[in-house]
């Protein structure tokens, strides 16, 4: 079993892991960070598979982007449910 | 009950994924070897990078929509946007500021950089477009950069550039015979000048998914 082998199964681990627990978690806000941190490892991913051009696209836009709107959407939420001061 | 229907679910979402593994495992030799016939053609595409040579130019057609369905989509989010006072963004912490202050022109470069290495390497508009995006939401989160109230003709002009560039290309080129079949010898000048504009626009509207829906503050 080679390096390259056993790193690619730790991140088929942790793409399932973290996709699971995103979707499963209760609190809104720790399902976006999982969903991030699953772009995050999906660009990995990506770079494995020998397509950084689609590992550059799913870091910036998937991970980074669409990260931002969901945050920003929690705090929306967040705010109408406590009104602020 | 709702135990038992959970383990339904999940007893049916797995024989799904099996399901699907053993037809990828199954799938037919493909009758064309498109590598191959893009690697063939790589020399009269004007670029070097296959990617590259794909989205812009042997099935330009395809980009050319995606970045319409682009467009199409902010100009929803500015249709639902309720109009506002343009508002200043609430001061973040000057850590946050300075560092955005000091990134900021980093990732204009980046950018450029990454549209100049699409012709040869991994890169192009879209990544190019994604990272100035990444620019404008990291100001916007800094306070430096205040929220779209109404964008101006500035503004909708650089949101359309890309599009407008690419059709008027499409256009220009049209007597050659067929839509989007630049000259070999111009195509590399016509690629650049297409990513010159979706990377404007594409930054722009990505930007502006973020910036034109988060006018509430709390």
């Amino acid at each position: 079993m080679t390096a390259a082998l056993a790193f690619d199964l730790l991140l088929v681990a942790a793409l399932v892991w973290s996709a699971a627990r995103a979707l499963t978690v209760a609190d809104v806000f720790r399902g976006v960070v999982l969903f991030i941190v699953f772009g995050l490892l999906m660009a990995l991913a990506w770079a494995r598979l020998g397509a950084p051009d689609i590992a550059l696209a799913e870091a910036a836009i998937g991970a980074g982007l669409t990260g931002a709107l969901l945050l920003d959407a929690v705090g929306h939420l967040r705010a109408k449910r406590e009104p602020g001061p | 009950m709702s135990r038992a229907v959970a383990a339904l679910v999940v007893l049916l979402a797995a024989g799904l994924a099996a399901a699907l593994g053993l037809a990828m495992l199954d799938l037919p030799e493909p009758a064309v070897r498109l590598p191959a016939r893009v690697a063939a053609k790589l020399g009269d595409s004007g670029v070097d990078h296959p990617v590259t040579a794909v989205l812009l130019n042997f099935r330009a057609y395809d980009t050319l929509l995606e970045v319409a369905v682009l467009l199409l989509a902010l100009v929803g989010v500015l249709a639902l946007a309720r109009p506002h006072a343009a508002r200043a963004a609430a001061p973040a912490h000057p850590l946050l500021q300075t560092l955005a202050r000091l990134v900021a022109p980093l990732m204009v470069l980046v950018a450029g950089y990454l549209l100049w290495i699409g012709a040869h390497a991994p890169g192009g508009a879209f990544q190019a477009g994604a990272v100035l995006a990444a620019a404008g939401v990291l100001l916007r989160l800094a306070g430096l950069l205040p929220a779209w109230a109404q964008p101006g003709l500035l503004l909708r002009g650089g949101l359309a550039l890309g599009l407008l560039v690419f059709v008027a290309v499409a256009v220009a080129v049209l007597g050659q015979g067929s839509l989007l079949q630049y000259p070999p010898a111009a195509a590399g000048g016509l690629i650049l000048l297409i990513e010159a504009g979706l990377t404007l626009s594409i930054g722009l509207t990505l930007a502006g998914l973020y910036l034109a829906g988060t006018e509430v503050e709390p």
